[in-house]
């Protein structure tokens, strides 16, 4: 079992969250949780990562958004 | 997530683009937003090019309409601190790269959808631009992360827009309007306004950027922005056969508000591609950012404007004449100083990461 890792994409402008998220998958096999704080960003991931061919779910947490990223 | 309403959206762009012309605008130009920003520095007597000087009411729409959707959807988020002065200097230079082309992406694609194939130039050089810029995105490129901010930050872009809108419709003494040239081509100000706001509205929804269509599509094969464009280009085309049959023309020589210039209409919209990737989003994505309470975008925003003051007080935009010697000399300092600056923020990156790597102690 790997460990989950942690992107922290709060604040950054497109397509960072994007990247971030992506350079994370491709170096980690495990469970990702991407943590973002705009509507935009957290469709932006979730987008990416569906068409990956990963499953996502997003939870909100005060202010932000996180996206379990998950195989 | 399905392709429709980006589609959609985008064809309701490309209609409105027409009627605009139909009603008043420029040829080509339903819908510019560097042209636009342009038109209110000169109305702000921030230039004194007597041809283009108006205060553009489409641009208020496009503030007000994605301000009330951002405060509606709850997406209105006062926020900054991303590297200001570099985002103020990257929108001065998409202006002098826009300004040299003769029009923002999405005039480009406008330009484009009615003949004009200086505009599939015009494209090419953007799409190289954007291609420069992804690679210092991949090297690892950023501005940095932006910060929570005290609302008041967030209401200036709007009562900005407001503003304008007071000086348009009071036109008290000290503001300039054209009383010729393309400044003076406008389409009725409710027109101009309601579509506008209509703009604003469907790009704050769709997110829709004629920089992030293109990105996109390259960086991760995502094609749903690009879809958007692809909208606006087939019913922009269609419309303009159908309400501005007369100004449909085939061809490089003669187009409205432009010049055949291939070198500097690749150029100038190369350097346009990579400010605005490098920004993260075109002029008019900046704009509606802006009205989201992203004072960053904000200071883009500012930056266009400063540059469309800069183009016409120094002499270095375009016109059908063609590209003058201030406006070469612009675009090439401008390419040089953004290599500069992406340059040096891709090195100073990779230094604090090696350093990081080095710190990181095991066991």
């Amino acid at each position: 079992m790997l460990a989950k890792i942690t992107v922290d994409a709060r604040g950054r402008s497109c397509p960072e969250p994007v990247v971030m998220t992506k350079n994370a998958l491709e170096t980690h096999h495990g469970d990702l949780e991407v943590l973002v704080d705009a509507e935009v960003a957290k469709e932006n991931v979730k987008r990416f990562a569906e068409n990956k061919g990963f499953k996502v779910t997003v939870s909100e947490k005060d202010e932000d958004y996180v996206l379990f990223i998950t195989k | 997530m399905r392709k429709g309403p980006i589609l959609i959206a985008g064809g309701v762009i490309g209609l409105l683009a027409a009627l605009l012309v139909k009603f008043g605008n420029p040829v080509n130009m339903g819908i510019c937003v560097a042209c636009f920003y342009r038109d209110i520095a000169g109305a702000l007597g921030l230039h004194r090019a007597e041809v283009v000087q108006y205060i553009r009411p489409e641009i208020v729409g496009f503030i007000l309409g994605a301000f009330i959707l951002a405060i509606a959807k709850n997406e209105f988020k006062p926020r900054g601190g991303s590297s200001p002065l570099i985002r103020f200097i990257l929108g001065f230079f998409v202006m002098i790269g826009a300004l040299v082309f003769l029009g923002c992406p999405l005039r480009m694609i406008l330009r484009l959808a009615n003949g004009d194939l200086n505009a599939l130039v015009g494209l090419i050089g953007f799409v190289f631009g954007i291609v420069i810029g992804i690679g210092f995105i991949k090297k690892g490129f950023s501005l940095g992360r932006s910060y929570k901010q005290n609302a008041a930050n967030g209401y200036i872009i709007p009562g900005f827009a407001i503003i304008l809108l007071v000086l348009l419709l009071a036109q008290p003494a000290f503001i300039f309007f054209s009383q010729e040239g393309p400044g003076s081509a406008h389409a009725p100000l409710l027109l101009s306004l309601v579509a506008g706001l209509i703009v604003g509205g469907l790009v704050q929804r769709t997110r829709l950027c004629t920089v992030g269509g293109f990105r996109d599509a390259i960086l991760i094969k995502d094609f749903h922005l690009l879809t958007g464009l692809i909208g606006i280009f087939v019913v922009a085309l269609i419309s303009n056969l159908i309400f501005n049959p007369a100004a449909f023309k085939i061809g490089f020589a003669e187009q409205p508000i432009a010049h055949s210039d291939f070198v500097w209409n690749f150029l100038g919209m190369s350097l346009a591609g990579l400010g605005s990737v490098l920004l993260g989003g075109c002029p008019l994505r900046q704009t509606i950012l802006a009205a989201e309470g992203d004072t960053d975008a904000a200071v883009a925003v500012f930056g266009l404007i400063t540059g469309g003051a800069f183009a016409h007080n120094f002499g270095t935009a375009a016109s059908a004449k063609g590209v003058p010697a201030n406006g070469q000399a612009a675009v090439i300092i401008g390419l040089v100083i953004v290599l500069a600056i992406a340059s040096f923020v891709v090195w100073q990156k990779q230094k604090v990461e090696v350093k990081v790597k080095e710190g990181v102690h095991v066991g």
